[in-house]
């Protein structure tokens, strides 16, 4: 990147991509709460799960053994699986929610300390004093997303597969 | 020891200085206070009015580099009128008394000036083995430390060391020091982290302390908002550079020497809070920004501890291995992609060999 810098705004243009799919991210995120408030049940399914259920285990079991050729038959329902929904849960949901938090408490340090942002959200501040360290988890929360929607992705192509009939392998 | 009537303004006449220099100290707090115009004059009222502000100093565990950068302040009066405001009490290192000479001080100012002097403390008490660490006067710092705060007005903490921990802190910390709100807990501390801390930051303090007789608004973290408000990164003035893309990638490279932005190199300035870019070190001069190296983060908590100066990201011990947050990610992300690659394949085949069972199924009624 030559020249001077009043020509160049190249790592502004990237922040400002960054900074707005983390606002569609945000408003996104809080209509599927909506959403979840309003849908029906299955809508609610990523944010509750029965994990003190015996029912839930024993389900979690069957897909886990679906997945690694145990059994021929997944568990037929309708909405996320249980094994899916744990993992929506605590890969997605949480995620979600801890990358939302902490990435509108450092865009709260450059807006400003009397922004709403770090008046909402520099209370994360407080668990981490040092923002470098909230920095590197808001790195990782990336990285665990990336994880997630590889298996994600992954999963949801092969179930289309097997269930209708290979179309795809 | 003067009387409690001496104020700020009659000590440093005695001392020579003109009322002139005294006004352009006045004015260049205020400004560096973030004032309006007439603050300069109320500063001044207030120092040429009020009883001097007593102030005890302490040296716990550290460096005294606190101490060396506030004697390198920019203007030639902030440092010989607060010495003298400072030392006329207590200072072990600058003062001129020693001993038990020194120590009577101490408990004198006490005892006079029961909850209306302020207690700076430069360093920490080290806590393991009951203190033995840091022995001062005889006695673990940590007494001398919880003994003068016991009767202070409020508490400045000098430094990183005082806020955070700094170095002596630093993992593993043998000695067990602790920053000063680890151990007094029932006054208000200030926190003036940095290592040192600004020159002009520490005296404005002070002054602002003096002049309206209270403590500055704190921010969440205990530091004074008018210096502590703002990162070093939003006001570097290598800011545009930082916008425009311009990255210095080596340390001798072409836009080193043109002097682009230093994130790639670890600087610290994005998160951290100082006043160092507006203010700098030694009377101005300079920076680690200015002088082409990143910023080090010296001011924020565990700066010791959050891996290589030269890098953005805190290295992550739990894994075994020092590794940072993208190392570990693309590590897990390449095992997943491979794992579901593994499954896939299988899937696969286990596809086509059940293909057999199917195919009867299906050829039967054609």
């Amino acid at each position: 990147m030559s020249g001077e810098a009043s020509g160049n705004f190249l790592f502004g243009y990237i922040r400002f991509a960054h900074f707005s799919a983390g606002y569609v991210l945000s408003i996104g995120f809080l209509l599927r709460i909506y959403w979840a408030l309003i849908g029906n049940a299955r809508a609610m399914q990523i944010f509750w799960v029965p994990l003190w259920r015996k029912c839930f285990w024993r389900e979690v079991y069957h897909e886990i053994r679906w997945y690694a050729f145990l059994t021929v038959e997944s568990e037929r329902s309708i909405g996320h699986n249980r094994l899916a929904q744990l993992a929506m849960f605590f890969m997605f949901t949480q995620t979600i929610t801890f990358m939302v938090i902490t990435g509108f408490a450092l865009y709260g340090q450059g807006a400003g300390t009397d922004s709403w942002q770090y008046k909402l959200f520099g209370w994360v501040f407080s668990i981490w004093p040092n923002s470098q360290d909230v920095h590197t988890w808001h790195h990782l929360g990336l990285w665990v997303i990336v994880a997630f929607a590889l298996v994600h992705i992954y999963a949801v192509v092969r179930e289309d597969a097997c269930r209708a009939g290979a179309s795809l392998l | 020891m003067s009387g409690a009537t001496e104020t700020f303004y009659s000590v440093i006449r005695r001392q020579g200085m003109t009322r002139r220099s005294f006004h352009k100290f006045c004015s260049l707090t205020a400004a560096s206070l973030g004032l309006g115009p007439l603050a300069a004059s109320s500063i001044a009222n207030a120092l040429e009015t009020k009883p001097r502000l007593p102030v005890i100093w302490l040296h716990g565990l550290e460096c005294t580099c606190c101490s060396e950068s506030f004697i390198r302040s920019a203007h030639p009066l902030i440092k010989d009128a607060l010495l003298s405001m400072i030392s006329l009490d207590y200072d072990d290192t600058i003062m001129a008394a020693a001993g038990h000479q020194a120590e009577a001080i101490l408990e004198e100012t006490r005892a006079k000036y029961k909850g209306r002097y302020v207690l700076a403390v430069e360093g920490n008490p080290p806590l393991n083995e009951g203190g033995m660490f840091c022995i001062d006067g005889g006695k673990p710092f940590v007494e001398k430390l919880r003994s003068m705060a016991e009767e202070s007005m409020a508490i400045i903490a000098w430094g990183t060391c005082a806020s955070w921990g700094c170095v002596q802190a630093a993992k593993p910390n043998p000695t067990g020091a602790a920053p000063i709100d680890k151990v007094i807990t029932n006054k208000p501390i200030i926190k003036v982290p940095g290592c040192p801390p600004i020159a002009e930051v520490m005296s404005g303090l002070v002054t602002f302390i003096t002049t309206f007789g209270k403590l500055p608004e704190l921010d969440r973290q205990g530091r004074p908002s008018m210096f502590y408000s703002e990162r070093i990164h939003d006001k570097c003035y290598r800011r545009s550079h930082f916008d425009a893309g311009q990255f210095v990638e080596e340390w001798d490279d072409e836009y080193a020497r043109k002097g682009y932005c230093l994130y790639k190199m670890g600087c610290k300035g994005p998160t951290t809070y100082n006043a160092s870019s507006a203010l700098r070190w030694n009377g101005g001069v300079s920076f680690p920004i200015q002088s082409g190296h990143g910023g080090f983060g010296c001011s924020e908590d565990g700066f010791w501890d959050k891996g290589s100066f030269y890098d953005r990201l805190t290295t992550i011990k739990q894994f075994g291995i020092e590794e940072n947050a993208d190392q570990i990610g693309m590590a897990a992300a390449g095992v997943v992609g491979l794992t579901v690659a593994a499954h896939a394949a299988i899937t696969a085949v286990k596809r086509m060999t059940h293909k057999p069972d199917r195919a009867p199924h299906k050829s039967k009624p054609s």
